[in-house]
This record gives structure tokens, sequence and C-alpha cells, in this order.
């Protein structure tokens, strides 16, 4: 079987056009959805849609805390931008969706993988994984071969022994990594909504768990259409500019 | 982790366990046969010893990972890999020829040998490195000479995958590879240049050429640490009959500085295939190795290089290509060869590392094939030769990027071809003359290498004016057109 990875698309609708139109090319079976639907971009609506459209087809979608945040209109600890950006979107959704993206599960377990958005060990803390330490602390947390989840918008893949810590790799690539069966796995997605490793294009991976190989890719889309719906809709400038250089 | 037994005649995923062909403390190799592979095939099994030692189930690991990636001739193919979480294993081509490491009771071999021998194994090496990966563990006995005479490598257990996680990046405290031949930066732990195979390369040439190791057999890791300053004994100096050529390549192989040594496997092949073309420089004429005064500095100015972390480096070749140039030599084509060395010179500005083989073909008629001597009594070949240094020299290139190649041969389009594709060149320059009807019939040589060359091939026209096209009778495009 092959399974896209979709994390991070913040309502942006052109980066979740393009990328289910790459994955379709890709011959995927199923798509899972590793949060944050919504929030920043300026079409959560369309998106959730699409998203609830790709569920009736088999997908699999978990909650992300910009979704939970935009369902609830709960914006502590935020940022200025964020809020900002969180308090139009919850307006801009119906009452129905939001009740969609409240009942989002936090996690997904499925074989030898599990489908988190954020660092496993406290899936509720929203905390990120940024380092060897918070990866090593998500990987002891659960018995899962490979973890999959995204949150910080910067594609890493831990790979750790029993008894060592963990390495990381950077994808550069759209090269098959053998997910060798000796050692655990915490795939770490980029944004396909907003991406910030410096490269602007939507980021999605493909596991084909026949041959056990997972190849990140890089999919281009139509970044002035976003932008320009981001700033027609009057949301915080900085959330389109950022999209262009991808930080 | 639980293990089947493995004994002759039991099978493991349809494959029928034979004899035990080899027991090493690293792995195990098995004859195999399964219905539907009809070539011979062994299974590689590791050695798991008590408490899982590390060494050697993260090697197979990364020779599971890489081997089933790579193609060609110049690796055993792989048939199948067993997963770690029951018996690890990897079923892979029996290769049939023979070891380098049986040469070595043969040392020092002839300077053609070794030249011969360097040229298939950098040959492998290119192929190598064009798939992205490092082998960082070249020595006598992971190299095999098949029959049809290829080198193949072996034994991946150290290899780097450059877009692939490397997984023995935290394993080690110590430097990975063996101990004679290992380059210096793979001693500072750098596991990220396809140059440390051209040096490792040039240690097995070395070797092969001197019967001698260049570094010895070094017991312990800091003596390993004594190529970084330390230069090898001169290989004339032990072997006077070796050529000051041959040496100039062994040494360049073996420089300490990664920017002195060959740029890529494709430029050492190219030597050692052109041997008596090569540019000689101080390395050749030495007659001794570095003053002990020479190494002390070298010591201290190395202090502090181990620190500070190194990113892959892709494959070199994007940055040091091979560019042939078919140069055509015969009256009337001035014009077209003056645009040629416009477009060799606009190369020349955008790469700085590139090196350019200047080749022109002498046409040999089937009738006088022995005729070398034109009426004035010249040598012809030798004519061309000093022909073809003059329309290079304008470049202004040191010896070292530029060559010239004069070859003798019926169908110039084929020599060209050949000459691309032994020469792992990576791009053909070449003119085309006007068009005529006579060579729309017979085809013209421009035309054949463009269909048949393996590499990229650019072909350059001189400008013409518009009326010579059409009296030429060629179909301008419509200048009516909106």
């Amino acid at each position: 079987m092959r399974i896209a990875f979709m994390s991070d698309i913040h309502g942006n609708r052109e980066a979740l056009d393009a990328c289910l139109a790459h994955a379709a090319r890709q011959k995927v079976d199923r798509i899972v959805f590793l949060g944050d639907l919504v929030g920043y971009g300026a079409d959560p609506a369309y998106v959730a849609d699409r998203v609830r459209e790709q569920i009736d087809k088999g997908a699999l979608a978990i909650l992300g805390n910009h979704d939970e945040a935009a369902a609830r209109a709960e914006t502590s600890g935020m940022n200025d931008y964020a809020r900002q950006a969180i308090e139009w979107t919850h307006d801009a959704l119906d009452e129905e969706t939001r009740q969609f993206l409240i009942n989002l599960p936090m996690q997904i377990s499925d074989e030898d993988r599990l489908y988190v958005h954020s660092e496993a060990s406290s899936p509720r803390s929203w905390a990120y994984i940024t380092d060897i330490g918070s990866a090593e602390r998500s990987l002891r947390s659960t018995g899962h071969r490979v973890t999959f989840c995204g949150h910080v918008h910067k594609p890493q893949l831990y790979h750790m022994q029993a008894m060592k810590p963990p390495v990381l790799f950077v994808p550069q690539t759209a090269t098959g990594i053998p997910l060798m069966g000796n050692r655990q796995w915490l795939a770490v997605q980029g944004a396909v909504g907003q991406p910030r490793d410096q490269n602007p294009l939507a980021a999605y991976s493909v596991l084909d768990t026949t041959k056990n190989e997972l190849t990140y890719h890089r999919v281009p889309y139509d970044i002035e259409t976003a932008a320009q719906k981001i700033h027609a809709a009057r949301l915080p400038q900085i959330l389109a500019a950022r999209l262009f250089i991808g930080r | 982790m639980a293990r089947e037994l493995l004994e002759s005649g039991s099978i493991i995923d349809g494959f029928r366990i034979g004899e035990k062909i080899h027991s090493g403390g690293m792995a195990t190799l098995w004859r195999v046969t399964r219905d539907d592979i009809a070539q011979p095939i062994v299974m590689k099994v590791p050695t798991i010893l008590d408490g899982d030692d590390a060494t050697i189930i993260v090697g197979f690991e990364m020779e599971m990972m890489i081997l089933p990636r790579l193609t060609g001739v110049h690796v055993p193919k792989c048939f199948a890999i067993g997963d770690f979480a029951r018996q690890p294993f990897l079923v892979m081509e029996y290769i049939q020829g023979h070891s380098v490491f049986a040469l070595i009771e043969r040392a020092p071999l002839s300077v053609e040998e070794v030249a011969d021998l360097g040229f298939r194994i950098a040959t492998a090496l290119v192929d190598l490195h064009r798939q992205n990966v490092l082998h960082l563990d070249i020595k006598p006995s992971n190299v095999m000479i098949r029959e049809s005479g290829e080198a193949a490598f072996i034994d991946f257990g150290l290899s780097r995958h450059l877009f692939l996680p490397d997984l023995l990046e935290e394993e080690f405290r110590v430097p990975m590879g063996t101990g004679p031949y290992i380059a210096p930066e793979q001693v500072l732990k750098n596991r990220t240049d396809p140059r440390s195979d051209i040096y490792s390369l040039g240690v097995l040439l070395y070797y092969l050429a001197t019967n001698v190791r260049p570094f010895g057999i070094p017991q312990a890791q800091s003596s390993l640490k004594n190529r970084l300053w330390r230069d090898p004994v001169p290989p004339r100096k032990i072997v006077p009959t070796i050529s000051p050529q041959l040496q100039e390549v062994i040494l360049r192989c073996l420089e300490v500085d990664l920017d002195r040594r060959y740029a890529t496997a494709a430029q050492l092949a190219f030597d050692l295939k052109n041997l008596s073309e090569v540019k000689l420089t101080e390395r050749a004429h030495r007659t001794d190795r570095n003053s002990f005064f020479d190494a002390t500095k070298r010591w201290f100015s190395s202090i502090g290089i181990e620190s500070g972390a190194l990113q892959p480096s892709a494959t070199q070749n994007n940055l040091a290509p091979i560019i042939m140039v078919a140069v055509d030599l015969s009256e009337g084509m001035e014009a077209l060869m003056e645009e040629l060395r416009i477009h060799v010179k606009r190369v020349l500005a955008t790469m700085p590392g590139v090196r350019i083989a200047c080749v022109n073909v002498l046409k040999l008629n089937r009738l006088t094939i022995n005729y070398t001597l034109d009426d004035e009594g010249r040598n012809i070949h030798v004519q061309k030769l000093v022909e073809l240094r003059e329309w290079g020299r304008p470049f202004g290139l040191s010896q070292e990027r530029i060559t010239f190649h004069v070859i003798e041969h019926m169908d110039p389009a084929v020599a060209l071809i050949e000459f691309a594709k032994n020469n792992h060149v990576d791009q053909v320059l070449i003119g085309a003359r006007a068009s005529s009807t006579l060579r729309r019939f017979l085809g013209s040589v421009s035309s054949q290498v463009v269909a048949e060359a393996s590499c990229t091939v650019t072909v350059v026209r001189a400008p013409q004016a518009q009326q010579e096209l059409e009296e030429a009778g060629l179909e301008m495009p419509s200048q009516s057109a909106e």
C-alpha cells in the first residue's frame, strides 16, 4: 500500500490541490492528514471540505492545535498574528465544520505506525520536535516502529537504535528512503501550506509499505494566488509574505 | 532477535542453502539456489556475536540499504534482502572472476598493467559515484575483476549513499575504513566526499606498482594520522622502471588536500587511459618523501581541522566535467572552428574545474591503411597533432586541463563516439558543416554523434547569411507569421 502524509495545510487551497494532484500521479491508495488543516490561510472551509471528501474515500485525519483553536475560538497562548488568523478562521467556518474539526482524534495507531500531530509523549501539550532530545522523548514514548507527525513545518527524519540516541537526517531529494527494520523511525513532515525550511515548495511524503520506503516530495504551487487571497481577506501580511520564502 | 538455524539444505524465503564458501568475522557466505534464478548466487549472512556487535549489524544494515539500489555491471546484482526481525541476509550475484587481491602476489606489476587495472577500477568508480554512492572501503579484496574484464565492487558495509541517512554516522567514535587504504579525511570522520575513494584507489595502485603499502599497516589510530602530514615514498624510488606519468597519477590520488586530488573518478580514468598525455608536475620528479621539517609544519597547521560539521557534497561531476571538442582541421572549416572556439571559451568561463579534450580524427582510407606519410614526407599524424595543439593554444590552459588526441579511424563518427564513451566524457562540442544535398543523403558526422553518443552533445554552427541558407535550399521560418 502507498500512503501519502500531508500535514499543516493551514487553509492553503492552492498548496493542497497541488499536493493532492501530485499524490494521485504517485498512485497513492490512502491519505493521512496529520493535523492543522486550518489557520493562517484564506481557504479553511474549502480545505475542510476537501479533507472530508477524502475521508469518505478512506483517508484518515487527526487533530492539530490550530484545528482545535479555530473550532473553539480559543486563542490563549498564541502570538498576535496567529490569534488574528484563528479568530478570522473561526468566523469563516460554519458550525458543522467546527464540529468536524473538534471531533478529529488526537492520534491513530495503524499497524506498526503511529500518526500524531506533535511530539508523541504528551500530544495534548503540542510540543515541537526540533532536536535530538525532543525526538528521543517522542520515540521512547511509543512502541510503534514508525511515528508520523508534523507541527514544526520542517521535514526531518530521525532514526534510533534501542540503546542509542536518535540521529537526524534532513531529506533533500525525492529519494525513496528504506526504513530499516532494526530501529525506530520518526518521520516529521514538512508543511503542505506553510513551509518554514527556507524552501517555499509544498511538502508531503509517500510511504510504500511493500517496499518499506518513504519518499519526501516537494511540490510547486501557485503561491501568488494563495498570498493574494490572504491580503484580500485582510489577514496579517506576514502570513502571505512568508509563503514566498518558506520561512 | 530470534535467529533461524542456517545449514546446508535448509530453505529460507525460497532460497535453498548450499555449501558454505566463506566464514569470516563479519559475515558468512553460502551458495544458494532458487528455481527461478539461473545464475550462481550467494547469500551473505552477518556473523552475530554475543551482545549483537553494533559494527557488524549497522554495517550490514547499510549494505542492505545500498546494494538493492545499485545497478550495472560494476556491482553484484542484488536479488533479495532478509528482514532483521527474522533473519538478516543479502542474496546477490556470485561474481565469476578474480579478486584484485590475487594480483598482489605478482606485484610489482608493469606500468601498463597497473594503468589498465586502474582504468577498469576508476571506470567502476565513475558508475558508482554516478549513482550517488561512495564505497569508502576500496582495497584489493573488495574489488573483483569479472571474467568479462570489468571491475566490480563488493562489500558495501562502510558505504554511504549521499541521499540516504548515514546509519554509521553516530555509530563509531573511531575512523571507519581499512587502515592501509583509508583517506585522510576519513581518518577525520568525514564520510561525504567522493574523492576519498580516489585516494584509496591511489593506495591500491601504489601497492600494485611497488609491492609496498604507502603507509604500511597502521596498528593504532594515532599512526593512521601520519598520512595527514607525511607524504609516501615516491613509487619511482622503490621501482625505478615506473614511468614519471604513473607516479604523477598515483601521487595525485594520494594528495592530502582534497582539492589537489583528482576532482572526479572520470578524470582519473581519463589519465590512466591516456597515460602518455599526462602533464608532469613536481610530483612526477619527486625522488624522496617530504622532509621531517615539512611534515612538522603540516602537523601544526592541521591542528583544529577535525572539528566542524561536514555536509555531503554531491558528486563532483557537475563542477569538474570532461568536455570533448571535435576539431575539424580541414580547409574551409576555419569559420566554423572559430565559432567552436567561442563556445569552448564560454564553457571555460562558467566552469573553472572543466577539462577539455581536443580530438581530431585522421580518416583512414581502407585502401591505404598503412599510409601515414604525405607527399612531403612529413608524418601526417604528428602534423595533425601540431595543428591541433595550435588550435587549442589560444585558450591558454595548463596541460593539466587540456589534452590533444589524434585518432586514426575509417569512420570519424564512430571514432568520436567511442572516444567519448571510453573516456567518460560529459559533453561533446562538435561543429556542423553547412547543409548540402550530398550530406543529406549520406548523413553527417555530427548528426550521427548526436544520435549515438551516450552523453550531451552540443552542435555548433557558423553564423550564416540568410541568402546562403536559401541557396542551400533550407526552409526559412516564415517572416509573415503573426
